[in-house]
């Protein structure tokens, strides 16, 4: 049975159609092999890359905003939600600096995003 | 007085990338004007990701983006003045401005570009009916609360309008821990693009309600519900369809508005179609020497887009500095049949490299059609796509050799049947 999804690796939104081949799926739609990449990994294990805040002491704001490095397994939003809530930052922060490093053991760091 | 070659009013990502152009091309003298407290503009409250696919080939977050641009300043001698607020620019185009550290001051400029960007509707300006309790805010207000100034606003939401920033702050308010009771949208289509409804409500099960609006706001000093209804083919409420849902937040992404008065107070005509001023192929507005680019123009949907036109008008500064800007136009363009508006709205053919980019919106949705340039009756160029939106932007890229092969006259954009 064919299944159809909007990708979401990029805002163009390609139309992707999937049909299953083998243990796998054929992808069509996809104007990139990273479309045909997510697709499957949509099927198989949903990701996402993670974006949010932290706290920050000594900033100019309270906060600096963060992300995943990398997309991380969608069922642990939550639970990376949590753990960032509990982290507090002191500045000065550069982009790039890791605010947490192996996320749930998802072997992505969490980095900042923000100079502070 | 103050004298610069240039001076950029807003320091967003329009007008970062209008004044690294500028600097490139020669112009050494630029000073960027900005009334926040950092530069970035809007970027720097849009934490999530998919910035600069197209400009930078990798996907960033909005301060990743900014802090790109930010930082090729570095290298240049741009100046830069933040929490700084320009009041109007004379008809000679001296600069009036305002900030705490200066106080008044008067910059003389030889070119200027308007990079204000756009601000949201607010309840106001959709004539919410109801209490007038705390608790409503538009989408980018709560966006810069919880990103920036680190609040958050309320626990229980209702999103009115599906814009791109109510739908990613339907996810973000989920992520910190609110519940987003629905995403009502007045029209029978979504005005957000098709991959933010799948990764901030599918991915949340946040139901997004077409043909949907809020009759009513409930709450005596805070809100405490809001009664929602489906709309009929008129777009006017049904009254057998009215229901109540609790909630103590409401969200607006209900339409963005270039933001325009220095630019009307210039004695700048804004054109009714973007409610930005009327531009040339490098983003000249109608007075000499006077430049807009970004969100000011017309509403983008992509960042990118808006560094472009940023490149566009610091390359019309540039020519216009050195005395080589031709300021008569070969073509006007004109919205036809479908089309919303086109920008920009003339073109002179002696300011275009290789092509002109027609940026464009469709009034409705569109599948199976083709947009299509037309020169009178001749044909020009088509553009086609599996299926428009007015929500995402068309761009319609025409090369020089076709367009210069035309005899002078109204390009006009339709959609059509394929």
């Amino acid at each position: 049975m064919s299944k159809e999804m909007t990708c979401i690796v990029c805002p163009l939104g390609c139309h992707l159609t999937l049909e299953p081949e083998g243990e796998s799926f054929a992808v069509s739609g996809n104007k990139c092999q990273r479309g045909k990449k997510y697709a499957i990994e949509e099927m198989i294990a949903p990701k996402r890359v993670i974006t949010s805040t932290v706290a920050v002491d000594g900033g100019s704001y309270p906060v600096i905003s963060v992300k995943t490095q990398a997309a991380v397994p969608k069922e642990l939003i939550f639970e990376v939600m949590e753990d960032l809530s509990a982290v507090m930052m002191k500045a000065p922060v550069q982009v790039g600096d890791v605010v947490i490093a192996n996320v749930r053991d998802t072997g992505v760091d969490v980095i900042a995003t923000r100079n502070a | 007085m103050l004298k610069y070659e240039l001076v950029v009013v807003g320091g967003g990502p329009a007008g970062l990338s209008a004044a690294v152009e500028a600097y490139e091309q020669g112009v050494r003298k630029i000073l960027i004007l900005e009334r926040d407290k950092e530069l970035g503009g809007i970027l720097n409250q849009c934490i999530h990701n998919g910035f600069g696919l197209h400009r930078f080939k990798e996907e960033l977050t909005g301060p990743e983006y900014s802090l790109r641009y930010i930082d090729l300043l570095k290298d240049t001698t741009i100046e830069t003045l933040t929490d700084t607020m320009v009041l109007e620019i004379s008809e000679e185009k001296v600069v009036r401005a305002i900030s705490a550290e200066r106080g008044y001051m008067e910059i003389e400029a030889e070119a200027v570009v308007f990079s204000m960007g756009c601000r949201e509707r607010t309840r106001g300006a959709i004539q919410l009916q109801g209490d007038r309790p705390a608790g409503v805010f538009t989408a980018g207000t709560a966006q810069r609360f919880i990103n920036m100034e680190g609040y958050m606003p309320g626990k229980r939401v209702v999103i009115l309008g599906s814009g791109d920033i109510g739908l990613i702050m339907a996810r973000r308010m989920t992520f910190e821990g609110a519940k987003v009771e629905a995403v009502c949208e007045l029209m029978p289509y979504s005005n957000g693009l098709t991959r933010n409804i799948v990764q901030c409500l599918d991915d949340y099960e946040i139901p997004l309600m077409l043909s949907h609006t809020i009759v009513k706001v409930h709450g005596k000093s805070r809100v405490e519900g809001v009664t929602i209804a489906k709309v009929d083919e008129n777009l006017r409420p049904i009254p057998e369809t009215y229901r109540r849902i609790d909630c103590d937040t409401v969200l607006l992404s209900v339409g963005l508005i270039p933001e325009n008065e220095i630019t009307q107070n210039a004695g700048i005509a804004v054109d009714p179609r973007t409610s930005g001023p009327k531009v040339g192929e490098l983003r000249q507005t109608e007075m000499e020497g006077v430049f807009a680019c970004g969100n000011v123009v017309h509403v983008h949907d992509l960042v990118d887009f808006v560094s472009e036109e940023g490149v566009l008008s610091g390359r019309g500064v540039a020519k216009y500095l050195k005395g080589e800007l031709e300021t008569t136009s070969n073509f006007s363009t004109a919205n036809g049949e479908g089309i919303g508006y086109v920008v920009p709205q003339t073109v002179n053919m002696s300011n275009v490299d290789d092509q002109v980019t027609f940026y464009m919106r469709v009034r409705s949705v569109y599948d199976r059609h083709i947009v299509r340039a037309y020169l009178g009756d001749t044909l020009v160029a088509e553009k086609k796509e599996r299926k428009f939106l007015p929500a995402e932007m068309v761009n319609f890229k025409i090369k020089k050799d076709i367009l210069s092969n035309l005899a002078d006259g109204e390009i006009r954009f339709v959609v059509e049947e394929v």
